[in-house]
């Protein structure tokens, strides 16, 4: 019954396509469900395993809007768009979406650790509760981003740094391949920017592939190994390499105002 | 002196027990009390009050209807309830006018329909029972179908807590887990009807959400743990139902709006609580 009602957990999920790469898109056009312009149009990009690809723009340029579609979260309005050669939502196991930190209740009463435990339920599906390895796992993830000493912490007693390392901490847990982070640089601490690094090389020495909406320039050429900048829900260029003519070009005056 | 005192406790507690319909109003008080508690925890951090209000004033015309073709009233309120539950989860997903307005249209509607229909059969003391709750006209066979309504939700609560927990407060992450966060809206709006039909007999269509929100309310101050929240949200609401009853036995006043106000003495001495431990707190903690 409850398969039927929303199928969800570990063995619902399709198995991913060997070979394919992390994130195909193909004039992938993207629309909320009430707004009547696609909030993004025209993408065609391939993302191969491992990579580390920064979705660089001001606020609106569709980075978001990306990140959802690729999660399941949006329809397709055009095009095609392939997760691991699946449709979007296929294998929610293997792909860990980190919304912004306005997303979630803060106020609600959770522990951290309860919190980052959350990323193991779609290895558990319905009925099952997290097992003392599921736990281990949550602990070992709030290890790695230095927030093991705030476990028993409800969620609201955190700083925003420590929240946004919270929500990092559970898409770890996850175990996915496919990291879709929204902002998870936005207006946090230095010392949380430093373990985010850190995370960005460990994740790739792993290889999985981390998608990251962002709107810093500062650390990206150390931080990511290809970029795709965005403006009005276009791309409007590729890459490192001359990532600073580009946002010389088009987007300076733009970062400078929203960033 | 004191030994006395406390035998007169004693005797103002236990002496209304000894008619059968003081300990079949305590039993369904107590019951439709936690019940209505351990859902109202998702009703207040779900925002879902109002909501909740809504739905036991929908309930009226299916109350009246029954009434009135001299069906069970209990079912009525069932068939009411679940089809009100239903209606507002579907409005909830439009657009074309705000949720909380769409529901204040809805519910106050549905409620005057019912005042029109019960004014038409000249019924007052029947209709007042309904409005303001009859706890000690429960009957053996209601009692019963409470207990059965009360183990439905508890076991639907059971079964899918870490779901609902986490469409609570990250419907985002949840979807993008392959849950539907709207489905399990769905499923709290059914509970929550059959969460009313109980309530609706102990303290009446316009106070039953009270039974849904003020015992949760009161334990939301105490503690920011789920599990312990949905525990004292549960002995607060049994407490306040018996002592409630005994008020409204020994004093001879309205059975509903005494357990009412017992749930509200209740919820202001959680403030208070909550605002003498805010004080005796270490600066150290209060970093944000």
């Amino acid at each position: 019954m409850a398969r039927w009602f929303f199928p969800y957990g570990g063995k619902a999920g399709a198995s991913p396509m060997r070979g394919a790469p992390a994130l195909a898109a193909q004039r992938l056009a993207v629309r909320y469900p009430a707004a009547v312009q696609p909030a993004l149009r025209d993408v065609t990009i391939t993302v191969p395993v491992g990579t580390r690809l920064a979705l660089v723009g001001p606020n609106g340029a569709g980075k978001s809007t990306l990140l959802k579609a690729a999660a399941g979260l949006l329809p397709i309005a055009e095009g095609q768009l392939t997760i691991c050669g699946l449709p979007p939502g296929q294998c929610p196991h293997l792909v860990a979406y980190l919304a912004q930190r306005g997303e979630v209740d803060w106020h609600f009463p959770i522990s951290v650790r309860r919190l980052v435990v959350t990323g193991r339920y779609p290895h558990l599906g319905w009925l099952r509760s997290p097992s003392r390895e599921d736990w281990r796992k949550a602990d070992a993830a709030l290890e790695r981003l230095g927030i093991r000493d705030l476990a028993e912490r409800q969620i609201g007693e955190l700083s925003g740094g420590q929240q946004q390392r919270a929500l990092l901490a559970r898409a770890l847990a996850q175990e996915a391949e496919l990291l879709l982070l929204d902002e998870p640089l936005n207006a946090i601490d230095a010392a949380t920017r430093a373990v985010v690094s850190d995370l960005l090389s460990d994740l790739k020495r792993e290889g999985k592939t981390v998608i990251v909406a962002t709107h810093e320039l500062d650390r990206l050429q150390a931080d990511f190994d290809d970029a795709l900048f965005l403006l009005d829900g276009r791309v409007i260029g590729r890459g490192l390499a001359d990532y600073q003519q580009k946002a010389d070009a088009v987007l300076n005056g733009w970062l400078r105002v929203t960033a | 002196m004191a030994a006395r005192y406390r035998m007169n406790l004693l005797d103002w507690i236990l002496a209304p027990f000894q008619y059968g319909f003081m300990r079949t109003a305590a039993l369904a008080g107590a019951l439709v009390g936690a019940t209505c508690a351990l859902l109202g925890v998702y009703v207040v951090l779900r925002r879902m009050a109002f909501i909740g209000d809504a739905l036991a004033h929908t309930v009226l015309p299916g109350l009246v209807i029954a009434y009135l073709n001299r069906w069970n009233m209990t079912a009525g309120a069932l068939v009411a309830g679940v089809i009100t539950a239903l209606g507002i989860g579907w409005l909830s997903r439009r657009r074309e006018i705000r949720e909380d307005t769409a529901i204040g249209i809805a519910f106050t509607g549905m409620f005057a329909l019912g005042v029109l229909l019960m004014s038409a059969a000249r019924s007052f003391r029947d209709f007042s029972h309904m409005l303001f709750g009859y706890i000690i006209g429960v009957t053996d066979d209601q009692l019963r179908l409470f207990a059965a309504l009360a183990a439905v939700i508890v076991v639907v609560l059971g079964l899918l807590h870490k779901e609902l927990e986490l469409t609570s407060f990250d419907p985002l992450h949840a979807q993008a887990i392959g849950l539907r966060p709207d489905r399990l809206r769905y499923v709290l709006l059914l509970l929550m009807a059959l969460a009313v039909v109980g309530a609706i007999q102990a303290v009446g269509v316009v106070l039953t959400s009270a039974l849904l929100i003020v015992p949760a309310a009161a334990a939301s101050l105490l503690t920011n743990r789920l599990p312990v929240m949905m525990a004292l949200a549960v002995l607060i609401a049994v407490l306040a139902s018996l002592i409630g009853l005994l008020i409204s036995y020994h004093l001879d006043v309205a059975s509903g709006a005494a357990i009412v106000l017992t749930c509200i003495a209740a919820f202001l001495l959680a403030w208070a609580v909550r605002a003498v431990r805010e004080r005796h707190k270490p600066a150290s903690e209060n970093h944000t």
